[in-house]
């Protein structure tokens, strides 16, 4: 590790309504791998964009190898050697994996052609020498998120970067592809001379991975830490400014008489391939019945049926005694049936919407927040909002405020408030905390435990094993549109839960999940 | 009387009437591209046949009428993409602006500056060259349809291949496409993805220019209002059916500009103006449905083959 590379100092930046970055002081160091942890909307985006040349800071100075600069867009960043894979890819779908990796430097003929040869060939180049795999000509819309990443990385490195800003790189990958990314991280410090400044949430992979840790708090720098000397649990009080953490969660017990019950479902996909396979589950009052599955095998598909959104070729979905199966979902939600989807930007929320319109969606038309369905009454849905937010800890500065400027958190608080306070008998809650910091991770924990001691009946699909077993009294597992194993919450391991998920394992006590 | 209609004439003409939505398509594709869908065309043409004329009635030049056509419609591009580009308003409304205010300039000015209603001509304008192309008369069917067109007839065909090259071989190509798929990308990398845009704004301003000033100089030298009779959306119709691809662009604005030499030659056999000036527009219509059925179909082929893959 060598001396400080880039320093900030004082780094100030208010957007309308959140101070974003709060006087952040920053040093990185030549040849070390930084990582930036806090909750969403701490702030880390923002400053590493005011890192890259993409916002401009109000207040502070920023300084490269000792010399104060400013970094006014973002070539002036690239021509310092600073690369930025972004959270959402910056990648051109319809273009070629090596069109996008040259993007902004390409190899020319003549000085005005293209030249394409040339870009498949520095494609090529680069695969080995950094070890990263891509296909040159494959379309980007055409290859993994793995993959996409690996592109976004080798983009950089093409630039010529000798510092690599990866913003949250490991919130679309699956644990292997995680695991592939550090390898190709260290090798990029120890053996190629790279600094590399990650984003993360999870604090295992700072943990695994990082020589220091910075930590963020609503817009200020917390403090670094040598990550040696440092242990989750303090980086997560750090994070959250209180102790936290996993305790364990007060269920009482009020299991009751079975409320939602599903028979022989089948349903498909949207290439039509039979996605559900005859699904055959219940679920009790003030009981948590977790799905677990490997993402795509079923999971979403089963959710779309069972609350309308998607056709049933055949089965029965019955509620309190009356059968659902190709009902609305209107007519769905009415008979009792509250839907947090997996999705809150497409299905879940309205993006360009402000949250008193989203959290009014589906009460929007009823008394008393209208009359007769037309006239809104202004008084009483601000004051519902008002009530949702505070209860449900949404961070805003006014209630007016369009869904798309909130943080991850705050965005799947409105979901849970919103679907919550329809006070339904029954929950289906799908990746209730995906891409979510961990004090909301937290909280929407418990308010999840809370409606289960309420009485409500809760479907959960998540693809966390963690957040199942913490949260679920009964798991099912499902494999391929089939159930594979239902199990007390308790009776199992995580591994050999695993098993049943990957359909190396079937129990065949059939028709009584 | 079908040998009246369809005679080598018939090709002659399409050639002609096809000119105009070529080159206003190549405008227009520009623009898609970069992710502008630009309704403007029509009155960008509107202006470009205006100006034609008045550049080529007062510098008794038909240079100086594309010229001051050419400029007007940079004007114009600069315009569009300062409302739509820097201050984001809605690409429709400021497209519809831009016809409107097309047809009400030309008008107003028509009579304050000619003194006319309706239609300027006169012989003080300058008609644009013709080219006769020097080996070509020797073959006799070729020589009718293809040789002694006005110069944009040549000119918007040597566009075609040159937006094509632009679009897909250059960097600068790539850059208009990357700024209308993700402009972000493109920022990211250091290529300001506005300035991508006003380019490909300005750039669908000079050839609709160009267009309108094939139309008003090119066969007949005159100037009536709304001469531009949809030309523009037709182009658009063409952009759509080619799928922003130049080269199809191409054969689609060609097919669309025998539709409506066709209708002028039913004209000369006595079938109703009122009948054969409606072929054109209808059969955009009809054109336009069978691309979208087609996409419809693929879509559900597509979905047949997968299912029986399982
Ligand atoms: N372009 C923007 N306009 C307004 N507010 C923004 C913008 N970008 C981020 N914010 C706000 O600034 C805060 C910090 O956001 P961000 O840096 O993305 O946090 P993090 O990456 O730590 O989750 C959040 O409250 C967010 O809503
Ligand atoms: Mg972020």
């Amino acid at each position: 590790m060598g001396q400080d590379m880039i320093e900030l100092k004082g780094v100030t930046k208010q957007f309308p309504g959140v101070l974003a970055n709060d006087a952040i002081d920053l040093s990185i160091e030549e040849g070390e791998i930084h990582a930036i942890v806090g909750e969403n909307g701490a702030g880390k985006s923002t400053l590493m964009k005011i890192l890259y040349g993409l916002q401009q800071p109000d207040k502070g100075e920023i300084f490269f190898r000792g010399k104060a600069v400013k970094i006014s867009n973002p070539s002036v960043a690239i021509n310092m050697g600073i690369g930025m894979v972004h959270q959402h890819f910056m990648l051109l779908p319809s273009f070629t994996v090596a069109e996008n990796i040259v993007l902004g430097i390409e190899p020319r003929k003549r000085s005005i052609f293209m030249d394409y040869k040339k870009a498949v060939e520095i494609t090529q180049d680069l695969v080995r020498t950094y070890g990263l795999k891509v296909e040159p000509q494959l379309k980007v819309r055409d290859v993994s998120v793995g993959i996409q990443q690996r592109i976004e990385i080798l983009k950089a490195l093409h630039k010529g970067a000798d510092i690599l800003i990866l913003d949250e790189p490991t919130a679309v990958l699956t644990p292997q592809e995680t695991e592939e990314l550090f390898v190709v991280i260290r090798k990029l410090v120890k053996e190629l001379n790279k600094t590399v400044i990650i984003i993360t949430h999870k604090l295992q992979e700072v943990m695994a991975l990082s020589h220091r840790v910075s930590v963020m708090r609503q817009g200020k720098l917390i403090g670094t830490l040598e990550t040696k000397d440092a242990s989750e649990q303090i980086i997560a009080e750090m994070m959250v400014g209180r102790e936290v953490l996993l305790e364990p969660l007060e269920k009482t017990t009020v299991e009751g008489k079975t409320i939602l019950e599903v028979n022989h479902l089948k349903s498909r996909d949207n290439r039509g391939l039979l996605a559900l396979r005859g699904v055959n589950l219940h679920v009790k009052e003030g009981e948590i019945l977790g799905i677990a599955g490997v993402e795509g095998n079923g999971q979403s598909e089963l959710v779309e049926a069972l609350t309308g959104l998607r056709e049933i070729e055949s089965g029965e979905v019955m509620v309190f005694s009356k059968n659902l199966a190709g009902k609305s979902p209107r007519e769905i939600r009415e008979s009792g049936i509250a839907h947090v989807p997996e999705d809150r930007l497409i299905t879940g929320l309205s993006k360009d919407a402000t949250i008193t319109e989203n959290m009014m969606m589906g009460l929007h038309d009823q008394e008393p927040y209208a009359k007769k369905g037309i006239h809104t009454n202004k008084q009483t849905i601000r004051q519902r909002v008002e009530t949702l937010i505070k209860k449900f800890d949404v961070r805003t500065p006014s209630q007016d405020v369009l869904v798309e400027n909130l943080s991850g958190g705050n965005m799947q608080k409105i979901v849970i408030a919103r679907e919550f306070a329809f006070d339904t008998p029954i929950l289906i809650i799908s990746q209730p905390t995906r891409g979510v910091d961990i004090g909301a991770i937290e909280f929407i924990h418990q308010q999840i435990v809370e409606k289960r001691n309420e009485g409500c009946a809760i479907l959960l699909i998540s693809a966390e094993l963690d957040e199942l077993f913490r949260l679920s009294d009964r798991i099912i597992t499902v494999y391929e549109g089939e159930l594979t194993g239902t199990f007390n919450n308790g009776e199992i391991s995580k591994k050999e839960i695993g098993l049943y998920m990957t359909g190396k394992r079937k129990l065949s006590k059939e028709g009584g999940a | 009387m079908l040998g009246q209609v369809f005679n080598l004439s018939l090709l002659q003409n399409t050639i002609r009437t096809a000119t105009p939505l070529i080159l206003a398509g190549l405008g227009g594709l520009l623009t898609m591209h970069a992710g502008m869908l630009n309704i403007g065309m029509e009155g960008m043409i509107l202006l470009g046949a205006f100006f034609g004329v008045v550049g080529s009635y007062f510098f008794a030049s038909s240079f100086m009428g594309v010229v001051l056509a050419v400029v007007v419609g940079i004007i114009i591009g600069v315009i569009y993409g300062f409302f739509v580009i820097e201050l984001k308003s809605d690409e429709f409304i400021i497209g519809i602006a831009i016809n409107i205010f097309a047809g009400g300039l030309t008008i107003f000015l028509l009579r304050s500056i000619f003194g006319v209603k309706g239609a300027f001509s006169s012989p003080g304008i300058v008609s644009l060259p013709r080219i006769s192309i020097p080996l070509l008369d020797q073959i006799p069917v070729l020589n009718t349809i293809f040789n002694n067109h006005s110069v944009f007839v040549y000119i918007s065909w040597v566009l075609v291949v040159l937006t094509y090259i632009f679009l897909y071989k250059t960097p600068y190509g790539m850059w208009i496409r990357a700024a209308g798929e993700y402009p972000e990308a493109l920022e990211t990398v250091g290529v300001r993805a506005k300035r991508m845009k006003y380019i490909s704004s300005i750039a669908c301003g000079v050839f609709c220019g160009f267009a309108g000033a094939h139309l008003s100089l090119g066969y007949l030298t005159l100037f009536t209002e709304n001469m531009s009779a949809n030309r523009g959306f037709i182009a658009l119709a063409a952009i759509i059916f080619g799928a922003s691809n130049p080269i199809k662009t191409f054969a689609a604005a060609l097919l669309f500009g025998f539709f409506d030499a066709l209708g002028i030659r039913l004209q000369v056999v006595g079938i109703p103006s009122q009948f054969t000036q409606m072929i054109p527009y209808l059969m955009t219509v009809v054109i336009l449905f069978i691309v979208a059925k087609k996409h419809m179909m693929q879509k559900k082929k597509v979905q047949k083959e997968e299912g029986a893959i399982q």
